[in-house]
């Protein structure tokens, strides 16, 4: 006897989750693979979250979220994007992207609603637009255009059934970035229809390229047909908070907290009152971490090319998406040999959609030492 | 690129010129020249080890010492300071604003060593008024790393999206 729905019975399982099943079994694994920072969140907006515990600031907050917290995103928003939201209407205070992305898809799927995502893409996306009866529709980036997606390749994917395309710069898996010219290209189609941008930008702060991360929201006709997802978790190393925000139309907000006020009620207040400390004066440690992450990624890109690995330079988050087709083995087989033989963990591409196959995610959120001794292991393992 | 160079070698004084290249991405011999140079000007005063020597058998102890003087006439307080600063067993010397004048740190075998110190060549000197003595118990952070305990678990799990 089984209650479980068909619907959930056909959702595909998380690639990295077999994955990981494995290696979390294994002993001496050097591991590339988390999705995560190596920091640990500043002392400061720790040491604001235990003063609320200690003050009983333990009740719930408002549905949306603290006003604090909600005014200090507003700021944030304004400050670094030029985008105007109202505190009142305009933003919601989620569990982490990862809520934000499920209530939007949920707010704005009728069923049978198709959903753009551009791939490869975080794990959840596709299950989430199917779960919220919405069909994804996957547009491709190829390395050839360093992973970013191509006006032509969202056009020849639009139909009435259209409702909605999923973005995420800078991106996981691959660490492509879109700069103003590329998300100018897109624009130019998106603002043909009736398309909501749902954009993910949690990895917005750490972009390496010369000129700082641009929000799709910030191009011209764009603010009223974008919902902007961001979230404390890789700026400021608080993952395990669970703690992002959506900011975007009125109605499209009021939708959302309608959802999350009977789900989820509110997000959790010890991480809210850490949020604001992290928003509020979190700014140097962004920046310290950032530079630490620049350096390793030079050092892995350079150490890639020296191995004689194909890899596009990657300029956001720190993740490197580099090619492995040459050596003849699919992205998984790739990795589970990579894993049974030299011990070391790296995600196939293809647990980030199809068009990941031929590549692996490395990521470089690792201490040097670290990551030198995967580079011996993967050096190694190439050689035999 | 003076700067990128700095942050790196100050947190890290074993790195080649080509680590430090990759590193900043600027090119090899450009790095190396700007370090020859940053040497030369005295910008880098010098390459050192931070040791935590609690954890080993050597005999030592540290004092910070307050001490407040008369400054010369003409010269301020460089005068004394270069007369304190030249001493093996001052290993930092600063000028403070507030309650006292000169804050050094000095380094010693044993308290009698640095009694010695401070009885008979620090107090005596012409300019210096008074000193205050502090000994150091007990080192918990130094030059940004934190001294105690071990280097924490990575408690991440080994692959996560």
């Amino acid at each position: 006897m089984s209650f479980v729905t068909q619907k959930v019975i056909d959702l595909p399982s998380s690639g990295i989750r077999k994955f990981f099943d494995v290696a979390a079994e294994m002993k001496d694994v050097v591991s590339l693979g988390v999705g995560e920072p190596d920091f640990f969140t500043p002392w400061n907006v720790r040491e604001e979250a235990i003063f609320s515990l200690e003050h009983r600031r333990t009740a719930y907050t408002s549905n949306a979220g603290l006003p604090a917290l909600r005014e200090a995103v507003c700021d944030y928003m304004q400050e670094r994007y030029s985008l105007k939201y109202s505190p009142s209407e305009q933003v919601v205070i989620t569990v982490g992207v990862s809520e934000a992305i499920d209530i939007a898809l949920r707010a704005i799927i009728e069923p049978g609603d198709e959903i753009l995502v551009a791939e490869p893409c975080y794990v959840s996306y596709r299950a989430c637009v199917m779960l919220a009866g919405g069909v994804p529709i996957t547009v491709p980036t190829y390395a050839e255009h360093q992973f970013r997606v191509q006006a032509k390749d969202i056009e020849e994917r639009i139909t009435p059934r259209t409702k909605a395309i999923m973005l995420c710069y800078p991106n996981n898996p691959t660490g492509a970035i879109m700069e103003r010219a590329d998300l100018e290209k897109i624009c130019e189609v998106l603002k043909k229809h009736e398309i909501l941008v749902i954009s993910d930008e949690v990895y917005a702060e750490l972009t390496y390229a010369q000129d700082e991360h641009v929000s799709i929201a910030s191009l011209p006709d764009m603010y009223e047909r974008t919902l902007v997802l961001n979230g404390f978790s890789k700026a400021y190393a608080m993952t395990g908070w669970r703690l992002g925000f959506a900011c975007g139309p009125k109605d499209l907000i009021a939708a959302m907290i309608k959802i999350h006020q009977y789900v989820i009620m509110c997000a959790p207040t010890t991480a809210q009152l850490g949020g604001v400390e992290a928003l509020k004066n979190g700014k140097s440690n962004v920046e310290k971490m950032r530079s630490e992450y620049d350096v390793r990624r030079r050092f892995m890109v350079d150490s890639f090319r020296k191995l004689g690995i194909k890899c596009f330079e990657p300029l956001g988050a720190f993740y490197l998406f580099p090619y492995i087709g040459q050596y003849g083995l699919s992205s998984e087989e790739f990795c589970n040999r990579l894993l049974m033989e030299q011990r070391l963990a790296v995600v196939p591409g293809t647990a980030f959609g199809e068009c990941g196959e031929g590549f692996v995610r490395c990521s470089y959120a690792y201490s040097l030492e670290e990551l030198k001794k995967a580079l011996e292991r993967l050096a190694r393992f190439l050689g035999e | 690129m003076d700067l990128k160079i700095l942050n790196q070698l100050e947190h890290n004084a074993k790195l080649t010129t080509e680590e430090i290249a990759v590193f900043t991405g600027e090119d090899g011999g450009a790095v190396a020249e700007a370090i020859a140079r940053l040497e030369n000007e005295g910008v880098i005063r010098g390459y050192h080890t931070l040791i935590n020597w609690e954890k080993t058998d050597k005999e030592y102890i540290t004092a910070i010492i307050e001490i407040k003087v008369t400054p010369a006439r003409g010269q301020g307080f460089d005068r004394i300071a270069e007369r304190i600063y030249r001493f093996d067993e001052v290993k930092a010397l600063y000028l403070m604003s507030g309650g006292y004048d000169l804050s050094i740190i000095v380094e010693g075998k044993s308290i009698k060593d640095i009694s010695y110190f401070v009885t008979d060549k620090l107090a005596p000197l012409e300019s210096v008024l008074s000193t205050a003595t502090h000994f150091v118990l007990k080192k918990y952070k130094e030059r940004g790393e934190i001294m105690t305990g071990n280097k924490p678990d990575d408690e991440r799990m080994i692959v996560s999206p």
